[in-house]
């Protein structure tokens, strides 16, 4: 018989509520059930008869209650703060990637199409998972534009992550066309995604282009280097109210970690997994990473003890009780 | 008695402006629980390296005064940073005091049988002379609030005076619209501070009973207008004890946040008054904000927008004064007078002041004390292009 428990599908045996806790290994004087939405009495599990297609809810007690931690692009929630680039891979390692990564966006790049069916890396990426169009390629806004459209025909939804660049050693973003581009296609109904060097004046001008979150560059893209632009960073953290994604650079799951800490929204990453040894294995390693800079974020990060002693001559010694 | 209007209502000719700022500053003060806060969010609140509204929040609370050192040392540290060891001076220069309003702590109030005068052009010219002549730079400009009897073509004149005696122009007068900010800003002036007196609306609305005073967000959005306006800069103030200190401490200091974020380019300030004695009302006592009460909040506005200028006005004494300037404060009034024509020769006061001062030090002895305190007075270090 099928049923569906804490809202997922479940096969069971258990004709009534007793054997269906004795069948899923629940301790019947700790949980309360509820079967489609009406409240069942301790005294009644025998006695209640489960039919096909029944929902029941079984719940208990725990420490505090999680809350849950999400994040929003445009009006699309996200839990999981881990993008992932697509590039690098050989195709067959991207599902494992994804999955060990627990990223629920990843990236893609739009190229001239293969003929004759070959192998295409959107059969490679687990469904469920957003797809985000980059506009890599793009030398100036008018290109980024056009890439932007024609990945939303391939049916991509509206996401799409602005990359501008007219420099081919160092691929670094063109703030300036980056800005123009925010502004068209955010107007044209796109969930806007700018990467960008970090840079205070440009965050504020590309969130009133209408951008759903600010992705500065930590290093170069693809040199591993970490959080070189950190203090930039913080600095758009501090003071842009979108998402801060740190894009670019992210070298190790250490460096992530570092992101988030600081409050990043998420961090996107490529090469570093891409060109690790074992690919899923590091995608994990930087998921976890990426969790535990969040949870530290939260949690609020303990004092740091500074050197040097208290000073001999405190500041507050002027000070006079009033009559 | 009189029929008091509803304080929340716009008056005639009082411009509406398109912004969410005071709503936001409103919510978060009345959230704003001080009592929750412990040792543990003030430590974490000093040790965070950017200070953000919730460790500001932390830092104006109870549970803070036990580290006003700490405080204090933070503070002095960010206006090393931001400032080096420079103060600026400047003095302020009552040229009214005619008002219209009717706010029961003011002794400018218009129900106060007070000497009035309106200094004529050729008096201002005087006085702004001899205030140029003891070397200043900046003036603040002041009026009481009357439309009627200092009208904004009025203060423009002034303006265009003082542009030629001095580099840096202050308006401390009554809020008015944008079209007329711009107007002043044209004339010459560069700031305009409005003190808000206190953010709870209900509490402002039992001291100000009458006048154009009496419109709470009318005032609340003078800031907003002054910069729409062109103006550089923009100073805030709460009239700290009028209220709750606290909530009104963090409501202007979020307040000055919100605008610095809608309009990254305006420079932004804080006076920091407690109340003092004034002519014709014996009864207010300003016993809950006492000097560390004030040094805690100074600080904190010190440390949450480290940029910003803090001015400290000579209601307070010697002292306070010297000692705050060396932790947070960058700006002091020197050689003030807050009577009208108290410049002029021969004559003395031709109108009576708004309330008594308690450094009555000339620009001379306040430019040798910051000297003596190991920093440099600074007469102003704008640049016109």
């Amino acid at each position: 018989m099928n049923i569906t428990l804490n809202g997922k599908p479940c096969d069971t045996n258990a004709g009534n509520i007793i054997s269906l806790l004795e069948e899923k290994n629940y301790r019947p004087e700790l949980v309360a059930v509820e079967v489609n939405e009406d409240i069942i009495a301790k005294e009644g599990y025998r006695a209640y008869s489960l039919k096909e297609g029944d929902t029941v809810e079984i719940v208990t007690f725990m420490g505090g209650g999680e809350e849950k931690d999400t994040w929003f692009l445009g009006e699309h929630e996200f839990s999981s703060r881990f993008i992932l680039g697509s590039g690098k891979y050989s195709l067959k390692l991207i599902s494992a990637a994804v999955e060990q990564a627990g990223a629920q966006i990843v990236t893609l790049a739009l190229r001239r199409a293969n003929q004759g069916g070959m192998a295409n890396i959107m059969d490679y990426i687990p469904k469920g998972v957003t797809l985000l169009p980059n506009t890599s390629g793009a030398r100036n806004a008018d290109e980024a534009v056009r890439i932007a459209k024609l990945s939303r025909e391939i049916g991509c939804g509206n996401f799409v992550k602005i990359e501008i660049m007219r420099d081919s050693k160092y691929l670094l973003p063109d703030n300036q066309e980056t800005v123009r581009a925010t502004e068209i296609l955010s107007k044209e109904g796109f969930v806007v995604m700018p990467y960008m060097y970090p840079d205070l004046n440009v965050a504020r001008d590309l969130k009133d282009a209408g951008a759903a979150c600010i992705m500065p560059l930590g290093a170069p893209i693809g040199s591993n280097k970490g959080l070189c632009t950190k203090e930039f960073i913080q600095i758009l953290i501090d003071e842009i109210d979108l998402p801060i994604i740190v894009d670019a650079g992210i070298g190790a799951p250490s460096q992530a970690c570092e992101a988030m800490e600081m409050g990043a929204a998420a961090v996107m990453c490529n090469t570093a997994i891409a060109t690790a040894g074992d690919i899923p294995l590091m995608a994990e390693a930087m998921k976890r990473a990426i969790e535990a800079g969040r949870k530290a974020h939260l949690a609020g990060m303990g004092r740091v003890l500074f050197k040097g002693a208290s000073p001999s001559s405190p500041l507050t010694g002027f000070l006079r009780e009033e009559n | 008695m009189e029929k008091r209007t509803d304080h929340m209502a716009y008056q005639e000719g009082m411009e509406r402006i398109d912004t969410d700022i005071p709503r936001k500053v409103i919510n978060r003060m009345e959230a704003y629980d001080y009592h929750v806060y412990t040792e543990k969010e003030v430590k974490a609140a000093l040790a965070k390296e950017t200070c953000g509204i919730e460790e500001f929040e932390a830092l104006l609370s109870p549970a803070a005064e036990r580290f006003l050192e700490e405080i204090a040392q933070k503070a002095r540290a960010e206006t090393r940073k931001h400032f080096g060891n420079t103060v600026y001076m400047f003095t302020p220069l009552y040229i009214a005091n005619y008002c219209q309003n009717h706010c029961i702590y003011c002794g400018f109030n218009c129900q106060n049988k007070i000497r009035r005068a309106r200094l004529k052009p050729e008096e201002i010219e005087e006085e702004m002379e001899k205030i140029a002549a003891s070397g200043l730079e900046e003036i603040l400009i002041l009026t009481g609030e009357s439309r009627k009897m200092s009208d904004v073509e009025y203060i423009g004149e002034a303006c265009k005076t003082a542009r030629k005696y001095f580099k840096v122009i202050g308006l401390e007068i009554y809020p008015v619209n944008a079209e007329e900010y711009a107007y002043l800003h044209r004339c010459g002036a560069d700031y305009v501070t409005v003190f808000q007196e206190t953010y709870d609306s209900d509490k402002y609305e039992t001291l100000h009973l009458s006048g154009h005073k009496r419109c709470f967000p009318y005032r609340i959005n003078a800031q907003e207008r002054a910069i729409l306006g062109g103006m550089r800069g923009v100073g805030f103030g709460a009239l700290l004890g009028l209220s709750d200190f606290r909530k009104d401490a963090l409501a202007a200091g979020y307040h000055a946040y919100l605008l610095q974020q809608k309009y990254p380019h305006a420079e932004i300030a804080f006076s920091c008054p407690r109340l003092r004695p004034i002519i014709g009302n014996d009864k207010i006592n300003p016993k809950d904000v006492h000097e560390a009460q004030l040094l805690q909040v100074v600080c904190a506005y010190r440390i949450f927008m480290p940029f910003a200028g803090i001015t400290i006005s000579t209601r307070e004494c010697e002292r306070v004064r010297d000692n705050l300037i060396g932790i947070a404060a960058t700006k002091i009034s020197a050689g003030v007078s807050v009577g009208i024509g108290e410049h002029l020769e021969d004559e003395g006061s031709k109108g009576d002041k708004q309330f008594e001062i308690s450094d009555g030090r000339s620009v001379e002895e306040v430019y040798h004390a910051i000297e003596q305190a190991g920093m440099q007075p600074v007469m102003s270090d704008y640049v016109y292009v």
